[in-house]
């Protein structure tokens, strides 16, 4: 195997530093002390994230952000821990069809996702509410729990369960002693992969978030179409913060790679 | 196993599937297909400033998005970026994605972190640095671009084109890196080093053996990178502004602005139109053309 020459290492660091630019710029702008935006940062100062603090509706979007990620992640398994133990043992018509329509939302653009739940919802009159942000988000989070947890079924060792099964044990029991423990490590990153995208969803929450029902990144979005001053950037380097912690976990758990390259899809 | 077995058994296993995957099919038909059903019903319904939507069956948005040149520069300017948007990915994504797999273990994870990583970041926060990295005559990138000699006089990102291409690229070139990974991943490194030991130069190589094997990789990452790219949202509303509109900004501005829903509907409908139809058709020529490498 030939090493990289000095042409590739310069463009590489080239590369990394034009994909690392405009977070590390967000992350320094967050610790100005000043009352308006300046490049470079002259000082370091933790005023902005206090400012945070006194304007509730970052700070209740946060806690609807929050709210959302964790439920709908939660709730997305519940339907898809099910589905992908069928798709991934049983050969059976329609099963390509499920898969496709499962994943689905992945290719449907999400502006598009967006109009269509904000027009389903306002005409049964949930429009604005949390119950219709959850279940869209349930939807959208869907095919990311149900990929890494088909990874995790597809690759189990089965004569585990079969061992359990002429031991007599069967039914729900089966379930919750040998089959869930074995794939836990995929569910557990499954939901985690699901938690970020709803977390980070802006596209299609903005169609249906109303006052109240804001979501961090519909706030932030809000407020940037205004203005950009420092307090917004202390807001994007807190959330910032929050994925990059998620993230190392879920790269020390399961793998980042394995995580975003999805092995274990189906037609792919 | 007697046939009759092995037919109950397979009867037994299907019961157990549907039972299995039915609440989640109820869900997806319930919440997912029914809405978008009444989305392409919606762009044919008809809208006015005082009556609002009319539950009737007319061709009036689609016509207006047909005759309105309006609509044309509009979805011209989407594809636009996101094609240009793609390139810029492929171009730098590929050679990255080469350069990360030649590297030693550690390094490699370190930089698929750092490089991958991103994807996972708020868009809202990324796009948000390219605002303030563009900022104005004199941000950033132009005080770089002008110390390096490369331009004499400030170029405008915000508010423009060039602003939302770079961005988007930035935005997804996630995507192309991970998509070059998976290709590399199958490439054989034995095959270069025959190709070293018959005398061949890294150039050759990389023309003669890599690049064909990767290209399937790069293709199925510029769809990916395309489809995301024309339906962005967030980048071209923050760093386009409110004039410089693209679908999925339009239809966003119809649904809760103008409200003019049917209208907004059918931009949304005709940009998924497009978008099925060039994956669809660009996923079944790269097929064909690379039939060799998927089997």
């Amino acid at each position: 195997m030939r090493t990289n020459g000095p042409l590739a290492l310069t463009f590489h660091a080239l590369f990394v530093v034009f994909m690392l630019a405009p977070i590390v710029v967000v992350c320094l702008v967050a610790f100005t002390p000043e009352g308006f935006l300046s490049l470079p940062v002259n000082g370091f100062s933790l005023r902005w994230f206090r400012t945070i603090a006194s304007y509730p509706e970052f700070v209740h979007a946060f806690w609807v952000s929050l709210g959302l990620g964790m439920v709908s992640s939660f709730v997305a398994l519940l339907f898809a821990v099910p589905a992908a133990l069928a798709i991934a043992r049983y050969r059976f018509r329609g099963r390509d069809v499920l898969a496709a329509l499962f994943l689905s939302p992945l290719m449907i653009p999400h502006v598009v996702l967006g109009i269509a739940f904000l027009r389903f919802f306002t005409s049964l009159g949930l429009g604005g509410t949390f119950a219709a942000l959850l279940i869209a988000h349930v939807i959208v989070v869907f095919p990311f729990a149900l990929r890494l947890t088909l990874a995790a079924a597809t690759g189990m060792d089965r004569s585990v369960e079969m061992a359990a099964v002429s031991l007599g044990a069967g039914g729900f029991t089966l379930f919750r002693r040998v089959t869930l423990p074995l794939i836990l490590p995929g569910v557990i990153s499954g939901w985690a992969l699901a938690f970020i995208q709803s977390f980070d969803d802006l596209t299609m929450t903005v169609f249906l978030a109303a006052p109240g029902t804001e979501t961090l990144p519909v706030r932030m979005f809000l407020y940037i179409q205004d203005n950009i001053d420092p307090l917004v950037t202390s807001v994007s380097a807190s959330v910032i913060a929050i994925t990059m912690t998620a993230l190392i976990l879920l790269d020390r758990f399961y793998g980042l790679d394995r995580v975003l390259a999805g092995k274990g899809d189906p037609g792919r | 196993m007697t046939a009759a077995a092995d037919t109950s058994t397979q009867t037994a296993e299907t019961r157990a599937s549907w039972a299995l995957t039915l609440p989640a099919l109820m869900l997806f038909v319930g919440v997912l297909v029914i809405p978008l059903l009444m989305t392409v019903m919606l762009s044919f319904h008809d809208w006015g400033q005082y009556k609002g939507i009319e539950p009737v069956f007319i061709l009036k948005n689609w016509q207006e998005i047909a005759s309105d040149p309006y609509y044309a520069e509009m979805f011209w300017r989407t594809f636009r970026i996101a094609l240009l948007a793609t390139l810029i990915t492929a171009v730098l994504g590929a050679p990255e994605a080469y350069i990360l797999n030649r590297m030693s273990g550690r390094w490699k994870g370190i930089f698929l972190l750092l490089i991958l990583g991103p994807l996972l970041i708020s868009v809202v926060a990324r796009t948000l640095g390219w605002a303030l990295l563009f900022g104005g005559n004199n941000g950033l990138v132009n005080k770089l671009l002008m110390s390096l000699g490369l331009i004499r006089a400030p170029l405008p990102f915000m508010f423009t084109e060039t602003g939302m291409v770079v961005a988007l690229a930035h935005v997804m070139m996630p995507f192309m890196v991970l998509s070059v990974w998976a290709a590399l991943q199958r490439v054989d490194p034995q095959i270069e080093n025959a190709a070293m030991s018959l005398g061949a130069g890294a150039f050759t190589i990389i023309r003669r053996i890599i690049l064909p094997q990767i290209m399937p990789g790069v293709l199925s990452g510029a769809i990916i990178v395309f489809s995301l790219s024309a339906s962005a949202f967030a980048t071209p509303a923050i760093i386009g502004g409110r004039r410089l509109k693209v679908a999925a900004t339009l239809a966003y501005d119809e649904f809760l602005n103008t409200l003019n829903w049917p209208l907004g509907a059918a931009v949304a409908v005709l940009l998924l139109l497009a978008l099925v139809l060039i994956v669809v058709g660009s996923n079944a020529l790269i097929e064909r053309r690379y039939a060799e490498v998927f089997r």
